[in-house]
């Protein structure tokens, strides 16, 4: 009774778990890798057909008249303008416009929505949802869900469902079957590959699960673990709470606190909506005047980082997945930011990170130091404040 | 209309021309690359011969693309994707097999298995190896000074070399002056006592050699393939996506983003000279072209003895080039398959998809002796009847690579020697094939049924398709009397030659092959150097 919840691909995913490496997330665990070394798990995601276990993603079924204005006083996307089928990619703040969580929203139909997050949001959204006719309900343990992302993953979903996924569109959802099993299949994912999630009742998850297998063998595809993943989101400047950033509702000191424009998610603040939404006035005067912070992505110069391990006669040591700790960046000597995940990126062949700048260091092209640890000591290699996402595959959107 | 008129002609667009152009259009100077065939790539190239099935026709691994390479040409952002091969497996021939996997504890258990002595000094030798490999790796990137010359850069270069040299310990010196006579056989003799795992270390000594295991000079042979694991994370053996192509493709793509114009099924009949310079090509279809400068990449004997009147060069630049040995001694074979051939050493259960050693390398080289012998065959100008064979399943790396379903086979066999005796025919190149076949049946019996198109490559073809003279995958071999400053020979090792304003930027120059792009990268830049 103490043991941690598994998921229902547990009895799969377990058996494929060379390495015994398990992973905690959200009260379950989960695979973090499935092999002894990262890569092939890695380029799954960008080369062939990745199948993740997600099912840990706490999921929110609301529903009700009210459904939609739940979600539009709490998001800060027009909700109203979201079509049945649609899914989009939101945060949400406290009152003063800071981030509580972000994950995404899908219209189901008319009155019911789906709500992905990363933490629990029951006490929040209830709070805001006083007078309204709705229901929200976590369906986080009924639901399983199995990411499935990479250039390949079209054509195996193409063999196994009842209606082609060809017609459906980024950021679009669709009802359909596998096996005469209702599933429902998104456009979406955490790695910036071509990618889809797929959603079902627990009880189907192993018949879904050894369907994609079969026909994806010829596809190359291969579970993946979430360290695997973890590489690929940071490649597409994608950020993870308690890692980029922390919840407004868990900060323990206002610095801490993030609000959207922050972290670079501008286009996800629907300020033209009409209405009232949590944060409302914060962001409108965050707009106005302008953010003192932005997370942006950072690429180490190879070369100079070359230099300070030379020095010691060492070639660049580099961990072989992604970092989530804190690394100072500075300008001069100056501290002006912090690097909050990094990784080697295999496809790029470059050292990345997400980095939080302050003004004016975040803007594109400016040139700012990280630290890194060359032989137990301190050094501060070269690094660019580039434009995310760091790779977009042209056939993301496709 | 193009006009005809260029700052730097690349004659062939194998990777180190397509490198050494793009280095040039970089710098702001308008190149064309003039390609024989109707595509580039020379031997990194991938087709299509049977529908579906995608061959990486002569070279199939990277190890040893020089990684200023990839980040100046930004080659990942033009498609380069190198996908990882991780492990290598010897079926031995009593049934069992030795394997070397991605992960360092697996590994050694797999070696104490055969010997607890070797799964020791295995992590050694991978650090004396390591450590010699990184102390002469300043060398690849150096042009190789004159040492019989007085001239400021020589000597500037002999004292590089002379820094280098006084840099290493008295130890690395040992090692290096060590590996660089030793045969590769009395090298790991030193170290192991398991037959298949030193089989399995001598083959990456004899590889795009006439040589064999117990040949001296083949442990620096061996120490060259080393070279690749000593960048950081840019990490050790690779497939590239869709192949050696794959490679091309993207320096192609680097190069045409950098303004270079490519023209293929454009053949060089000659270099023109005029007052002592060359100043533009002739084509074969009479065509002139002009440039202030010709850079060549194809092989030495080509770039020099083909190309070029011989009343341009002095007489003993030209006996020294016919000297250069570039005896072809490996050839190609490549397979598509209807499923995976199935390995008695460790069987897969369905389909193999998930078969761990067809992920990797499998390499046969049961012994030393088992090499030994391949070579013994070839002295005598007869084809191995038992060759060694390095193999890899291109479409259990990337499913791209065959039809949904199947596969191909990537094999590369040694030795198939140039010098035939009785010369390469339908007959021969049939003998070799089967040569193949049987070896790879002992192992996996079923690999006869499994072939549905097969295409053999004898040193004879790779001259013919990839126009390298006498086949020679490095363009020539990589013995002590044809590396560094020897290479392709004494005094014009520096990419420069003895016809002004024509230059040679290829495997036949320093420092070598393997699909490093480094000669076609220093060429570019020693001609930048001269203010073209």
């Amino acid at each position: 009774m103490f043991n941690l919840k598994t998921t229902p691909f547990h009895e799969r995913t377990s058996a494929l778990c060379q390495p015994q490496n398990w992973r905690k997330w959200a009260g379950y665990f989960v695979v973090g890798s499935y092999e002894h070394v990262l890569d092939r798990e890695y380029w799954a995601i960008r080369n062939a057909a990745a199948l993740i276990d997600v099912s840990p993603l706490i999921k929110y079924i609301i529903k009700g008249k009210d459904a939609a204005n739940l979600l539009h006083r709490v998001t800060t996307r027009d909700i109203h303008k979201m079509k049945v089928g649609q899914v989009a990619y939101t945060g949400w703040c406290d009152e003063e416009g800071k981030m509580i969580d972000d994950g995404t929203v899908s219209r189901l139909d008319e009155t019911t929505f789906r709500l992905t997050a990363a933490e629990p949001n029951l006490r929040w959204l209830s709070m805001n949802a006083v007078g309204m006719e709705v229901e929200i309900t976590e369906v986080t343990d009924e639901v399983a869900a199995l990411s499935f992302q990479g250039p390949n993953t079209r054509k195996v979903l193409n063999k196994v469902t009842e209606s082609p996924v060809d017609e459906l569109k980024y950021f679009r959802l669709m009802k359909n079957k596998i096996k005469g099993i209702e599933v429902t299949i998104s456009r979406t994912g955490y790695t910036g590959d071509l990618g889809y999630e797929i959603w079902m009742d627990n009880k189907d998850a192993l018949k879904i699960w050894d369907t994609l297998m079969e026909a994806g063998a010829d596809y190359g595809i291969t579970p993946v673990g979430i360290l695997a993943m973890d590489m690929a989101r940071v490649e597409a400047g994608l950020f993870m709470l308690d890692v980029d950033y922390t919840s407004a509702t868990h900060a323990w000191i206002e610095p801490q606190k993030s609000s959207p424009f922050e972290l670079g998610l501008d286009w996800t603040v629907a300020l033209d909506k009409q209405g009232y939404f949590v944060g409302r006035r914060a962001l409108e005067k965050e707009k106005r005047e302008g953010s003192v912070w932005k997370m942006v992505g950072l690429e180490v110069d190879w070369v100079g980082m070359e230099k300070l391990f030379k020095q010691v006669g060492l070639p660049p040591q580099i961990p072989g997945m992604a970092v989530r700790g804190s690394l100072p960046i500075l300008s001069g000597n100056v501290q002006v930011g912090y690097a909050s995940t990094s990784t080697w990126s295999p496809l790029l062949k470059k050292y990345i990170a997400l980095a939080h700048l302050q003004k004016p260091y975040f803007e594109v092209g400016t040139d700012v130091r990280m630290e890194i640890t060359v032989e137990h000591h301190r050094q501060h290699a070269p690094a660019k404040v580039v434009k995310l996402p760091f790779y977009e595959p042209e056939w993301k959107k496709k | 209309m193009t006009s005809n008129q260029y700052d730097a002609i690349i004659i062939g667009g194998g990777h180190n021309g397509l490198v050494a152009a793009a280095y040039l259009a970089r710098a702001g100077k308008k190149v064309v690359v003039l390609e024989r065939r109707h595509i580039v790539g020379g031997a990194a190239v991938t087709e299509e011969i049977f529908p579906g099935f995608k061959f990486t026709e002569f070279s199939y691994v990277v190890s040893l693309l020089r990684p200023e390479i990839i980040r100046d040409l930004e080659l990942p952002k033009h498609g380069l994707k190198i996908l990882p091969l991780p492990s290598t497996f010897t079926p031995m021939e009593n049934g069992d097999y030795l394997a070397a996997w991605d992960d360092h504890d697996l590994t050694r258990r797999e070696l104490y298995r055969h010997s607890p002595k070797d799964a020791e000094a295995y992590d050694e030798y991978a650090r004396v190896m390591a450590r010699a490999a990184k102390a002469i790796k300043p060398i690849i990137n150096l042009i190789p000074p004159d040492p019989s010359s007085l001239s400021i850069r020589d000597m500037l270069g002999l004292l590089k070399v002379g820094q280098f040299a006084t840099s290493l310990s008295e130890k690395e010196l040992y090692t290096i002056a060590k590996l660089a006579t030793q045969s590769s056989a009395d090298l790991l003799e030193e170290w192991f006592e398991t037959d298949a795992l030193k089989g399995t270390k001598a083959a990456s000594g004899i590889i795009g050699t006439f040589l064999g295991p117990r040949s001296p000079g083949t442990a620096y042979v061996l120490l060259h393939h080393y070279m690749g694991e000593i960048d950081g994370a840019f990490r050790a053996w690779g497939f590239a996506k869709n192949g050696s192509g794959g490679v091309s493709g993207s320096i192609l793509n680097a190069a045409q983003a950098l303004g270079v114009e490519i023209r293929v099924n454009c053949s060089v009949n000659q270099v023109k000279v005029k007052n002592g310079s060359a100043v533009g090509v002739i084509l074969e279809n009479g065509d002139e072209i002009q440039s202030k400068v010709v850079m060549s990449a194809a092989d030495p004997k080509r770039t020099f003895l083909q190309f070029v009147e011989q009343k341009y060069l002095p007489d003993d630049f030209v006996t020294s080039i016919q000297n250069f040995r570039t005896r072809g001694s490996s050839g190609k074979v490549n397979i598509a398959l209807s499923e995976l051939p199935n390995f008695t050493a460790l069987p897969f259960e369905g389909k193999g998809h998930d078969s761990v050693l067809h992920r990797g390398a499998v390499s046969i080289s049961p012994s030393i002796d088992y090499i030994e012998r391949a070579y013994d065959d070839a002295k005598y100008g007869q084809i191995s009847k038992r060759p060694y064979l390095d193999m890899i399943f291109p479409s259990i790396i990337d499913p791209d690579m065959a039809p949904p379903g199947q596969h191909v086979l990537s094999c590369f066999v040694q030795y198939a020697p140039y010098d035939i005796e009785g010369g390469w025919d339908d007959a021969k190149r049939d003998q070799l094939g089967e040569a193949v076949i049987s070896t790879i049946e002992q192992y996996a019996p079923n690999i006869r049924k499994c072939i549905v198109g097969m295409q053999v490559i004898s040193p004879k073809d790779i001259e013919r398709i990839a126009g390298i003279t006498g086949g020679n995958i490095f363009h020539g071999e990589l013995l002590l009397h044809q590396i560094f400053f020897l290479r392709p020979t004494p005094q014009w090792a520096d990419f420069r030659t003895p016809l002004k304003g024509y230059y040679f930027g290829a495997a036949g120059a320093h420092p070598g092959g393997g699909v490093m792009g480094a000669a076609g990268m220093l060429a570019a830049k020693e001609i930048l150097k001269d203010g073209v």
